[in-house]
């Protein structure tokens, strides 16, 4: 036993695997992730198999939460605050907003106790940790696509029967990148949390509600356009996901395009914002079986 | 040959009680020392994990454990409850990181510390083995192949579109073994997974995992307390005890080695505070070597030993019994011996006090740890004084050819042969 560690003195190279205590650089590791794709889509397909099993209406049930919110905005905003909506039905203008605005929240929520929910299955079987909330992000991804064709389905309704004039930009093809954006700044601000409350809980409790405030800070269910300049407008733009909506919104109904320099801030926040979750997330995972 | 892992000096300190604000001052404290480039102030290598004893904050579960495994090699990992096994098998597959040291892994390593882990429940037993099986570090295409091997070998064919919601306890486990069994890496550690499952399937995994050491040539930990297991599987054995090593060597010697371990804390003697309400009573009991007349419970096989007891009796006692019974380590009784055998013993007896010795035969039982309860019965009304498993004692052969030998009881036999 004595003798073992000056033969590996030659053979370092061979070890594929070295356990050492501390807490290591920064690493983004994004290679284990692609060893780990298989698990990843099958992570997928048990959240989406799995929630609506024993449920009568399914996947209907994609359809019913946007809708029922976006008459809830509707009535109150529209019809009893009499707040704008750049020109565009209403129903329509709190759809899209709604859409976009719960794939991003939903992507927030549900990675921001990664740790804490899957603390049986992490304690018993190593995997990069970080297969969890990428493969919670793509199956929203799903859930936002079914929508979509929810969107298009009423977008088609007013364009058909409500004489509704079809003005789809060309921003249409940034839609792709939209999403990515959307995915990456709500899985990156939701791996920080997670990575942040392995030991000490209290930041879960400021999440549910503050995401919920947040949506009132962007166009989801306002007209920025229609506000006045001064802080609450600024706030709004400075918010990374006001851009986001604002481009999605343009696209379909050309409600006018976020500036350039919004586009590029939204993007290096996003960017930023998931390098450093990965980082933090990656650093966390080694040894927080002991403390979550 | 090779060695596929190394373990150095490796440690794991664990803090005891709960997070709360309480904890939060320690971390600052911490952090302040790591500013300034200093020691972690709460570092303690070097505190002993004994579960028993209270007080502290900190703890070792893992103190200086240092080992390697060839190749090949199946690797048995004993030690009573509390000694440190999960721990190391956590640090081995990355699920925790070791405070201190550093493991080395070549190769692959798959880790079963649990059956069936991340089983969702809604899932369909097909649905379940590929989920299963990827958590496990598959690609799919490698769980397509083993598919049908995995169902026929978990005997749940009729069952694998059913959610496994419907299924009993024991077909997940045996799904969840069948799955793991058909991994395919370079290093696979087993925790205590086998004490669930009927012996038929019990059986089916232990010569699955010989299957995979032997003709696959795969490395296996593997974690159990089931010694005859570990005997049967295992080419070398290690003794965790209280997060140390306590012992590294053959599976056999390991095995005999914790089972005196185990029963350490157990003496050779004993002793009864006496009562003067009960009508008799045994004040103090012990095992004797014959031959020096002292108290020992560590007995060679041939050596001539026996139990040596004083008796208590304040009433005068027209009939009292006595017996003895020997039990394996395992509770099992070997045989029992009753006063009433010598019919001297139905004689009325004064009050007073008593000695007297009980010459055990040896040899006679297998090499092995066996424990003696004393009882004592007042006929006259029926009371008893029941002494269980006051003494324990462990006999050991080193001929290696009687070290093992299968059976309860061993008898020299004279064998007679003649050339016709």
């Amino acid at each position: 036993m004595n003798e073992a560690p000056k033969n590996t003195t030659q053979e370092t190279e061979a070890w594929s695997l070295v356990i050492k205590p501390g807490r290591g650089a920064l690493q983004l590791r994004l290679g284990d992730i692609w060893n780990y794709r298989d698990l990843i889509l099958l992570f997928v397909r048990r959240d989406f198999v799995a929630i609506y099993k024993q449920t009568v209406l399914g996947p209907l049930w994609f359809f019913i939460q946007p809708v029922l919110a976006s008459l809830m905005y509707y009535v109150l905003f529209n019809r009893v605050a009499k707040q704008p909506t750049d020109g565009i039905p209403p129903i329509l203008f709190y759809m899209s907003g709604q859409i976009t605005w719960m794939y991003f929240s939903e992507c927030l929520l549900k990675t921001s106790n990664t740790f804490v929910a899957n603390a049986n299955l992490f304690g018993k079987v190593y995997f990069p940790r970080l297969v969890v909330p990428v493969s919670i992000v793509i199956s929203n991804m799903l859930r936002f696509g079914v929508q979509m064709l929810l969107l298009i389905s009423v977008f088609l309704f007013y364009a058909l029967f409500r004489d509704m004039e079809v003005q789809i930009t060309s921003a249409i093809f940034f839609l792709p990148l939209l999403l990515i954006m959307m995915a990456g700044l709500g899985l990156g601000a939701g791996i920080l949390i997670s990575a942040m409350t392995t030991k000490y809980r209290d930041l879960q409790f400021l999440v549910g509600f503050g995401t919920q405030l947040l949506m009132f800070a962007t166009p989801a269910v306002l007209s920025v356009k229609s506000l006045p300049d001064g802080i609450i407008k600024t706030a709004i733009e400075l918010n990374p996901m006001t851009p986001v909506i604002q481009l999605f919104r343009h696209a379909f109904f050309n409600t006018g395009s976020p500036e350039t320099w919004q586009l590029i801030y939204s993007g290096s926040f996003t960017l930023v914002l998931l390098l450093a979750g990965i980082a933090v997330f990656n650093r966390v995972e080694k040894s927080f079986m002991d403390t979550v | 040959m090779r060695n596929v892992i190394e373990v150095e000096h490796v440690y794991k300190s664990y803090r005891l009680g709960v997070i709360g604000t309480g904890t939060l001052s320690h971390d600052l404290n911490r952090w302040l020392a790591r500013m300034r480039g200093k020691e972690d102030p709460y570092k303690q290598v070097g505190v002993e994990n004994n579960r028993t004893v209270a007080g502290g904050q900190y703890v070792n579960a893992l103190s200086d454990i240092s080992f390697s495994v060839a190749e090949g090699e199946v690797l048995g990992i004993i030690g009573g409850n509390g000694a440190g096994k999960s721990t190391l098998l956590k640090l081995l597959s990355r699920v925790t990181q070791p405070s201190e040291g550093e493991i080395r892994i070549r190769g692959r390593l798959a880790s079963l510390l649990e059956v069936g882990t991340g089983f969702h429940p809604d899932l369909t037993g097909r649905e379940n083995i590929f989920l299963n099986g990827t958590i496990l570090g598959m690609k799919k295409a490698e769980v397509q192949k083993h598919f049908d091997e995995i169902v026929e070998f978990a005997g749940v064919a009729k069952y694998v579109d059913t959610p496994i919601k419907r299924y009993s306890s024991g077909m997940k486990v045996r799904l969840g073994f069948a799955v793991a069994a058909h991994l395919e890496p370079e290093v696979l550690v087993v925790d205590e997974v086998l004490a669930v499952g009927d012996a038929e399937f019990q059986r089916k995994c232990l010569g699955k995992m010989q299957d995979v050491a032997e003709n696959q040539g795969r490395t296996i930990l593997f974690v159990s307390h089931n010694m005859n297991a570990i005997n049967r599987l295992c080419t070398r054995g290690i003794v965790l005890r209280s997060g140390k090593m306590a012992f590294d060597g053959t599976a056999a010697e390991a095995v005999r080695l914790y089972e005196v371990l185990n029963s350490e804390e157990l003496k050779a003697e004993a002793s009864f505070t006496p009562d003067h309400t009960a009508d008799c009573q045994i004040v103090q009991a012990q095992l004797t070597n014959l031959t020096t007349g002292k108290a020992e419970r560590n007995i060679g096989i041939g050596q001539p030993f026996g139990v040596n007891y004083t008796l208590q009796l304040n009433t005068l006692i027209r009939s009292i019994h006595m017996t003895m019974v020997i039990k394996t380590a395992a509770g099992e009784i070997v045989f029992l011996s009753d006063r009433r055998d010598d019919p001297e013993a139905l004689q009325p007896r004064d009050p007073g006090t008593y000695t007297g010795e009980i010459q055990i035969p040896n040899p006679l039982l297998v090499p092995g740890t066996y424990t003696i309860t004393l009882g004592l019965i007042n006929y006259d009304n029926g009371k008893f004084f029941h002494a269980k498993d006051i003494l324990t004692f462990t006999l050991a052969d080193n001929e290696s050819a009687r070290a093992q030998r299968a059976g309860q009881i061993f008898v020299p036999l004279k064998w007679n042969i003649e050339k016709k």
